[in-house]
């Protein structure tokens, strides 16, 4: 997995609420069975009409934000489907952050396995970067995340948590994985013990 | 005396192979269920990393999203990626040594509908899927929740899961059901009542009378939409009715391993002194037959009422709302019961199990669907069609006019031929009413099996509590 340090770009300003994984990648795209690809179908219902072409209105084909690395968007971002193809298909765009007042759990999780990194912040926090996201090109935001900062472009700091062990692997671009691996011996002590328990399971 | 557990910390705590200091727990994981559009790039993974499945004896794969549900479909899906994912998903299972059912076989389904049907799912484990709605098996009492492509592979590779503990929560609905009303009913009211959001990192644990009172059948469709709650899972206490749903299934324990099985079981409940994070009661009276009207499943009123103002909410939902009714069609103050529909779909891993379809067939026996309709019943598994067929209930479909289909997740998600057409308005017994989630620009009210039905015969959302007097 690419590593996540620092990220300095600007900012597409999504404020609706609940966007779901069906806006993000529709399920037309997820017959693919690859994980690269995806980004020129990112919020593809949104982004095109039937015939393919871009609407203008929609900000990623604005001019100032075809290039964004970071979306800052409305509360419960990423409900719904567990699909994966949903940060696969940010992050083929090249957004490696997304900020927003709440994420739904499963696009929360997924966001760490591919190299982005899901943001909250309080609502007024989230306001602020909106409106700075919205002044468009001139506006660079700046992530941090071994710092744990997210810094406007007035130069206004705001700090986040994080899991640290989420962290450590984003930090270090870590196969989840090969740690696992690690724990051999654990696992099947676990199951040694459990065929005693619950043999039935 | 020992630190007083809710259901979930019991079941946690017996799965935990390996504890961080930071919290960070390595989970066992018991049963891993698999689909088609999920599990590709997982198996992929493994190939390109030199691994293996660790566990293929834990490890259920069915094609579901992507088949065809009309008849002869066994040997030709029309669709060419659709027909590359399932012969992926053939190839994976016989490569990797999983346990499979294939198209052809009369027990393939919706994965959600299968594990349970085959005795798979059992009380007091961890069950997970590459599939959001996973949290169904929440209703034996296990531990079962949705999870990425890449904690596919790794639960593939190691039968664990990193995971970090949510927060309990306790959803209570008292007293009982009145009737027209049903668990459909209850998990969307309990899902208008907290929102979309309201679950978010916590594990729900469904309680009461009214919960009590439902089949198997009910309780998997109320734990189907924790995940529409924003909840990592939803689960429900196992007690006779759910130890009587797993005696004699085919994948369940027998003789002496069911003795100790069920021994187990019975201490599966939350203690009495367990304190949980946050508590949502609802009367079961006060639930009405409840129907969609806007883009997410939050977004449920009352039968008898009408589409609400977007001023009348605050924040960012005043521009979702203007955003779904314009999507929608709708406008504020036109009474629900007075929208008209051409299409109703009935199935999908929420409600399309054989006591949905009983239900559903209730209302249309002896009943025609309105001119013009468009019907369509799918089935949950082969087993559930071929028991309907045995009941006499798929010629009382059929007698209707309802189309009666093969097994799959058909319309509930349109990656397969059944789908609505732009504009095309349906009551649906699905799980989501996302934009273009039954097809590009349908529109989608979810409702339980019996308003499906009673919207079929007078083709427009009905108060099936109309048609029961």
């Amino acid at each position: 997995m690419e590593k996540f340090e620092k990220l300095s770009g600007v900012a597409a300003p999504m404020p609706l609420v609940n966007i779901d994984t069906d806006m993000i990648i529709p399920k037309v795209f997820l017959k693919t069975i690859k994980r690269s690809g995806l980004g020129v179908n990112l919020f593809d219902e949104m982004r095109y009409d039937r015939e393919g072409n871009e609407k203008s209105e929609f900000v990623l084909n604005k001019a100032q934000y075809r290039e964004a690395k970071i979306l800052v968007a409305g509360d419960n971002f990423g409900c719904g489907s567990s699909r994966e193809h949903a940060p696969w298909a940010i992050a083929d765009f090249g957004i490696k952050c997304v900020i927003s007042t709440s994420f739904a759990d499963i696009f929360f999780n997924n966001c760490f396995k591919n190299g982005i990194l899901p943001v909250v912040l309080p609502e007024d926090q989230v306001k602020v970067l909106m409106s700075d996201a919205e002044k468009g090109a001139n506006s660079i935001i700046e992530v941090d995340l071994e710092k744990q900062t997210i810094a406007s472009s007035d130069g206004e700091v705001f700090t986040f948590d994080v899991d640290p062990f989420k962290k450590h692997c984003l930090l270090n671009g870590l196969d989840d994985i090969g740690l696992t691996m690690e724990k051999e011996t654990d696992i099947t002590a676990y199951e040694a013990k459990a065929s005693q328990l619950f043999p039935w399971a | 005396m020992s630190t007083p557990k809710t259901l979930y910390d019991k079941i946690w705590d017996a799965h935990i192979v390996h504890n961080d200091s930071d919290g960070t727990c390595l989970l066992y994981i018991d049963r891993h269920l698999v689909h088609e559009v999920t599990s590709p790039q997982a198996f992929e993974g493994l190939r390109m990393s030199g691994r293996k499945v660790r566990a293929p004896e834990k490890t259920i794969a069915v094609p579901d999203h992507n088949v065809p549900t009309t008849p002869n479909r066994d040997n030709v899906i029309d669709n060419e990626e659709s027909r590359i994912q399932v012969e992926a998903l053939d190839k994976n299972a016989k490569d990797f040594g999983v346990i499979y059912y294939p198209v052809s076989d009369i027990r393939q389904g919706i994965v959600h509908i299968v594990g349970p049907e085959q005795g798979w799912t059992l009380p007091g484990m961890t069950v997970v899927c590459g599939d959001s709605h996973t949290a169904t098996h929440g209703a034996f009492g296990a531990l079962a929740h949705g999870i990425g492509t890449s904690e596919v592979e790794h639960v593939l590779a190691t039968q664990t899961l990193i995971q970090k503990k949510s927060k309990n929560m306790k959803v209570e609905i008292t007293g009982t059901l009145r009737p027209g009303v049903t668990a459909k009913d209850i998990t969307l009211a309990v899902i208008g009542e907290t929102g979309t959001a309201g679950g978010t990192g916590y594990v729900i644990e469904y309680c009461g009378q009214a919960i009590r009172d439902l089949s198997m059948e009910g309780r998997m469709t109320v734990c189907n939409m924790a995940i529409e709650g924003g909840a990592r899972a939803g689960l429900i206490a196992p007690d006779e009715k759910t130890y009587e749903y797993c005696k004699g299934r085919p994948h369940s324990p027998k003789g002496t391993s069911w003795e100790m099985a069920l021994a187990y079981w019975k201490t599966l409940f939350s203690d009495s002194d367990a304190v949980f994070d946050k508590v949502v009661t609802i009367k079961g009276e006060d639930i009405a037959p409840l129907v969609t009207w806007g883009t997410s499943p939050e977004d449920v009123l009352p039968i008898t009422a009408a589409i609400p103002d977007p001023e009348s909410f605050s924040g960012g939902k005043i521009e979702a709302v203007r955003r779904s009714l314009e999507y929608m069609g709708l406008e504020a103050g036109q009474k629900l019961s007075e929208i008209e529909i051409d299409t109703v779909f009935i199935g999908s891993c929420t409600n399309g199990r054989i006591e949905d379809l009983r239900a559903a067939s209730e209302i249309l026996k002896g009943k025609k669907i309105k001119d013009g309709m468009r019907a369509m019943v799918v089935p949950g598994s082969g087993l559930v069609r071929l028991q309907a067929e045995e009941e006499g209930i798929a010629e009382i479909f059929r007698e209707a006019g309802f189309e009666w289909r093969l097994a799959g997740c058909s319309m509930c998600l349109a990656m397969n031929p059944d789908q609505l057409a732009e504009g095309e308005r349906c009551a649906s017994t699905s799980n989501r009413n996302f934009e273009g989630r039954q097809g590009y620009r349908g529109r989608t009210h979810l409702v339980s099996p019996a308003m499906a039905a009673a919207a079929a015969i007078t083709g427009k959302l009905t108060d099936v509590r109309e048609i029961i007097q």
